[in-house]
């Protein structure tokens, strides 16, 4: 007769937790910063159709780093919710606040009751209305979640990335500003990354009702200088 | 324009579902760069009228408009539901529907909604806009089944349609510019109100006037009310002097 194995809690979740940091680290890193006029977000990806960033709703976007099966079907889960709640009441009953919950009972839900955890970790922002300020929903792979209303660094590397952030982040920066020092950051002193490595859009109230416009090309590479 | 309710008066006449009218006009022309579309303000109760300043003229998304005649609940919220389903699928799949997709959409829901219209809700509605791909406007009619059909020039519907559309067969001149095709939108409202009891004119005392928008390669843009205001005013002045009833 074999004997039951005791696996004690806590092991379990370090494995799990081990698991999903692994697979996310293998992934490229991501940048959420605000600006004098809206949010920027930079992704590390040369894929001109599978995106890492999404509009959600008029002024939320979402942005997801590891595996991408499972950040997009977060993705596509979240527009609904908010599609359906702006459509049953209001356009401005729909909130990142609620939307980052959901999110974040979701993966928590997860990461205790099912084999594997999901590996991603996700960005919910959202721009201010009228003098509120812009929100940033950072929520990792096991339904941690922080909001920040400076900048969110998601992906591997995080710690490094964000420092070389820090040094020259400030409040009130332009858009070509936010931009060269995010990129700056993500590239880190061995590497260089152009327009074509990247993808970023911008959640601007210059955008009209819906905020979310992608930067490519030319205009991308003006930005960047 | 459109009832508030429709089914009422008939069901009180004994009259035929034929008798149930569907109040209302709006119309759609090309013209060089694109479309334009037009609509009345009138929403009638019976014999009564039920609102004056009712918007019949929507964008659907950034490159087409849905205008729309019949019983005014339903319709506004097929109007709400088909915006909505047109940003999900461009947010969903990250590109925007064809403009032939967005009008076969607009015609299940139209086809969904045909037990209601059996019952004298009927929501008829118009569909245009600027097509990426060919780089010209399109103009789709639709009847009560769902079956939609594709416009080469023009075309009116709604109670007070016949009128706009005679109006705009005798003033249309393939590839018009766009304050020509605007002001025979106008004209054809005018002249459709002046027909059709359940159609809203030009109110210069409450300075309520139909709207009217473009749709080009530029996307979706309303035509200003001011500029609306000066089109009838001028209409009006221009037949005084021609010496003709205004």
């Amino acid at each position: 007769m074999t004997m039951p194995y005791y696996v004690a809690p806590e092991q379990v979740m370090k494995d799990r937790a081990e698991y999903a940091q692994k697979g996310i680290a293998r992934g490229r890193s991501l940048i959420a910063t605000t600006y004098d006029l809206g949010i920027a977000i930079v992704a590390d990806n040369q894929s001109r159709s599978l995106h890492k960033i999404s509009e959600i709703y008029d002024r939320i976007a979402f942005a997801g780093v590891g595996k991408y099966n499972e950040f997009d079907q977060l993705r596509v889960s979240g527009i609904r919710h908010a599609d359906t709640k702006g459509y049953a009441y209001s356009r401005e009953d729909v909130d990142a606040r609620s939307l980052a919950n959901l999110y974040a009972q979701y993966l928590g839900q997860v990461f205790t009751h099912e084999m594997k955890p999901l590996e991603v970790e996700i960005l919910v922002a959202e721009l201010g209305t009228g003098s509120g300020r812009p929100q940033l929903y950072h929520i990792a792979y096991e339904g941690t979640i922080t909001d920040e209303d400076r900048y969110a660094v998601l992906g591997g590397e995080t710690e490094a990335i964000a420092e070389r952030l820090e040094e020259r982040w400030t409040s009130d920066w332009d858009l070509p500003a936010a931009l060269q020092a995010a990129v700056s950051a993500l590239a880190g002193p061995d590497r260089t990354l152009a327009g074509e490595d990247l993808e970023v859009a911008v959640l601007s109230s210059g955008n009209g009702r819906r905020a979310f416009r992608r930067l490519v090309e030319a205009e991308l590479d003006a930005l960047l200088g | 324009m459109m009832s508030v309710t429709g089914g009422a008066a008939s069901a009180a006449g004994g009259q035929s579902s034929q008798e149930f009218r569907h109040g209302t006009t709006v119309a759609a022309l090309r013209f060089a760069d694109g479309i334009v579309m037009a609509g009345d303000r009138r929403a009638t109760e019976g014999h009564a009228i039920a609102h004056r300043s009712m918007e019949k003229v929507f964008p659907a998304d950034r490159y087409s408009a849905v205008a729309i005649a019949g019983a005014a609940g339903p319709a506004v919220e097929m109007v709400r539901l088909f915006q909505t389903q047109l940003e999900h699928y461009e947010k969903v799949e990250g590109v925007v529907l064809s403009l032939e997709g967005k009008a076969n959409q607009l015609g299940q829901m139209v086809r969904e909604h045909l037990p209601m219209a059996m019952q004298g809700l009927a929501v008829v509605p118009l569909f245009a806009g600027y097509d990426l791909t060919r780089r010209t406007g399109r103009i789709f009619t639709y009847d009560v089944t769902g079956g939609h059909y594709e416009e080469s020039e023009h075309n009116a519907t709604g109670s007070g349609g016949r009128d706009a559309r005679t109006t705009i067969k005798l003033g249309y001149r393939s590839g018009m510019a766009r304050d020509d095709a605007v002001e025979l939108s106008i004209e054809a409202l005018y002249e459709a109100a002046d027909e059709d009891s359940a159609t809203g004119g030009p109110d210069l005392i409450r300075g309520i006037y139909p709207l009217v928008a473009t749709v080009t390669a530029d996307g979706f843009a309303p035509v200003p009310d001011e500029e609306v205001a000066e089109r009838f005013a001028a209409l009006i002045e221009r037949r005084r002097a021609e010496g003709r009833q205004p």
